[in-house]
């Protein structure tokens, strides 16, 4: 500042002059006090949208589950909801009002007092049991039909919305529960359109990501570090010159042009090469990803090894090193951080891609066991469902949920990179 | 391709002004009515109809707000929705503009012919994993699903699932597109198609909803004449109220001309 000053008075400038270059200062100052509210503001936005999804309801919002008032059962876990509605559970095995799903059902019919084997009853059945003219005008007379229903089927369960719920002495709502991070967390099956009760387990999508990512990166690591080494080190002035804008623009070329290439050439090779039944796999998506991550990986890291001191080198050679000593020795541990950065934007871009991998991982929400299995990331899930998930409805929550786990993730990694590359200041020199 | 359409129908909507009829909601219902109003018009000139898509619950929602003029649906409305606008003192009207059906496509390999609903649901819904259970040779099937956010995934959900959860773990795919190219190239795939999509890549299934008495090919004959049972209707919904100013459009569509651009685009004429 006080340079400045003096720069002026001594041309002497106008105050106006210096009027203006004030006000410059203080935009730049407020441009980039902007953005970083604004990112912490996306941020806070992001969270506070995911972490609504644990105020919400198991079964969908508005709707209410009904049973007769003579069934035991108190309440239902989501997965147990899920089941019954698919018609995988099907009798009514209850201990301490609770639904039992494994084990022989002990009881009888007559312990109980109603027929075991469940009936499903959706709000729309009403529709085929009696018609418009029936349940009045304006369905005034629909929660009576409903709790007329309820009450003359024992052995029932109802998906009701709450505005019409029977105020009928027969009919029993099961009480709500809410969803719990370890529902979200440690669930195993991710049906966000089912009804009623949708299940979010985040589980397969996590596993899903990690496994693309992480085999994305040990087969693009390698390779772009060694391309990088050659084009830096070992290649002629022509050959670099010829090799480095080519493989740059690779980069430049459009996601979705990848996964269509992915789609048409590489599934099927896979599936030929390695006999399998599908040949949409974890291993598509890792081979597309590291396909992708490769130009970003090499155009950083050699730019980093290029700007080795001269001087660096030449002391390092004249002290009797090879080549390769050199290399190893002086220009990888002066570059690292630049190799670092390297590797964290091609691990982020792994992480974060999106369409290539939607279209050439099969998108099948199951966890993985091995790489030649279809996967469903966390990218594609949120781009494939978001369009339709109405705003502020728990699948929405869901799908920012997966936004702050993401998000975690890219966290985590840069800031291991991070600490990575400040170890090392200058280490072996 | 459906953002670009999307962006153009913003663009266009942005031109026009305020007082053009607009009409919002199904993806699916979207390409019909952009033709639709594309060649109204051109013979109209004084006319003037934008096309936004977003899916049938959006459409249906912003006809509840008086920010559109028809709700463009590929499903009936629902029982709230219709609850909602009557207690708005609004009273909505349905139009049937067009039919949709749906082609169960396997690979060209494949020497099933004929499946059930009921074969269909155990498939879709994880219980029949094996070609042979059905009749075929002895390789795993791999059913393959569009993505929840597609008004087909529901439609095929409440029409051959009857309502229950397709199995874990299925293979869903962003578009019908890649439906196509990824049964085309999988052995024991099986999936589902807008009949307007099928080609000669893959091998459609003959269905039978009676258990197997009779299996009817999908064709835009059988799905005329209400043999092929995977059909859904598409609907355009519009408020009493505003019927006059709209009516001519509608007209329009449902006239020889404007049907004759439903079977253009690809969809079953009503009549």
């Amino acid at each position: 500042m006080k340079q400045k000053r003096n720069f002026q008075f001594s041309t002497l400038h106008s105050p106006f002059k210096k009027f203006i270059e004030c006000i410059v200062e203080s935009i730049l100052t407020a441009s980039g006090a902007i953005t970083s509210i604004i990112i912490l503001l996306i941020v806070l936005f992001l969270f506070k949208e995911g972490f609504g999804l644990f105020k919400s309801p198991t079964v969908e919002k508005g709707y209410m589950l009904c049973v007769n008032a003579s069934n035991p059962i108190e309440t239902l876990t989501s997965q147990q909801i899920k089941q019954i509605f698919d018609g995988e559970i099907t009798e009514w095995n209850i201990e301490n009002g609770e639904l039992k799903t494994e084990g022989e059902n002990n009881f009888q019919s007559s312990t109980l007092n109603f027929p075991l084997e469940i009936m499903i009853f959706r709000f729309d059945d009403i529709f085929n049991l009696y018609s418009d003219e029936e349940l009045g005008e304006n369905y005034d007379l629909l929660p009576e039909k409903l709790g007329e229903v309820i009450s003359e089927n024992p052995n029932i369960i109802a998906f009701l919305p709450e505005k019409y719920l029977p105020e009928n002495n027969d009919v029993k709502t099961l009480s709500s529960t809410h969803i719990t991070p370890a529902d979200f967390f440690l669930g195993k099956e991710w049906i966000p359109t089912a009804t009623p009760a949708a299940q979010f387990g985040v589980l397969p999508l996590i596993m899903g990501t990690l496994w693309v990512s992480i085999f994305a990166i040990i087969i693009a690591l390698p390779l772009g570090l060694g391309v990088a080494i050659y084009l830096s080190e070992l290649a002629e002035e022509r050959t670099r010159k010829l090799l480095k804008p080519s493989i740059e623009l690779l980069a430049g070329i459009p996601s979705v042009v990848y996964g269509f290439f992915g789609l048409v050439v590489l599934v099927p090779l896979i599936q030929k090469t390695f006999k399998l039944p599908v040949g949409e796999t974890a291993f598509a998506g890792s081979l597309i990803l590291a396909i992708m991550a490769l130009p970003t990986i090499i155009s950083v890291a050699e730019d980093a090894m290029r700007n080795t001191p001269r001087t660096l080198r030449e002391g390092s050679l004249a002290l009797g090193a090879t080549r390769w000593q050199t290399i190893y020795k002086v220009v990888i541990p002066h570059s690292i951080s630049g190799i670092s950065a390297a590797v964290v934007l091609g691990i982020g871009r792994a992480i974060g891609e999106t369409m290539a991998v939607l279209m050439v991982t099969g998108n099948a929400a199951v966890i993985p066991n091995s790489l030649f299995q279809p996967v469903r990331t966390i990218p594609a899930t949120i781009a494939a469902e978001l369009g339709e998930a109405p705003v502020g409805g728990t699948h929405y929550q869901s799908l920012f949920m997966l936004g702050c786990i993401l998000f975690v993730i890219t966290l985590i990694i840069s800031i291991t990179a991070e600490t990575i590359s400040k170890k090392q200041p200058n280490k072996g020199l | 391709m459906k953002k670009v359409i999307l962006a153009t129908v913003i663009l266009a909507s942005v031109m026009f002004n305020a007082t053009a009829q607009k009409i919002k909601g199904s993806d699916t219902v979207l390409p019909i009515s952009q033709k639709e109003a594309e060649s109204y018009m051109k013979e109209n000139a004084s006319q003037s109809v934008t096309v936004t898509g977003g899916g049938s619950g959006v459409g249906i929602s912003a006809l509840m707000q008086g920010t559109t003029d028809i709700a463009q649906s590929s499903r009936k409305i629902k029982f709230d929705e219709k609850q909602k606008l009557q207690e708005a003192g609004k009273s909505v009207k349905e139009v049937v503009i067009a039919y949709d059906a749906l082609a169960i496509v396997v690979h060209q390999s494949n020497k099933v012919t004929n499946l059930t609903r009921e074969q269909l649901e155990d498939i879709f819904t994880g219980k029949i994993t094996n070609w042979k259970e059905v009749g075929g040779e002895d390789l795993k099937i791999v059913p393959y699903s569009r993505e929840t956010s597609s008004g087909t995934y529901e439609f095929f959900k409440e029409s051959v699932l009857k309502n229950k959860n397709y199995m874990n773990g299925i293979m869903s795919m962003p578009a019908t597109g890649s439906i196509i190219q990824s049964i085309s190239q999988t052995k024991g795939a099986i999936g589902y198609v807008g009949l307007a999509y099928l080609n000669k890549d893959v091998k459609a299934i003959h269905v039978s909803y009676d258990n197997g008495k009779t299996y009817t090919e999908p064709s835009v004959a059988n799905a005329k004449n209400k043999t092929y049972p995977i059909v859904r209707p598409l609907y355009y919904y519009y408020i009493t109220s505003s019927e006059s100013k709209i009516k001519p459009f509608i007209d329009y569509v449902l006239s020889d001309k404007g049907q004759k651009i439903v079977s253009e685009v690809g969809f079953i004429m009503i009549n």
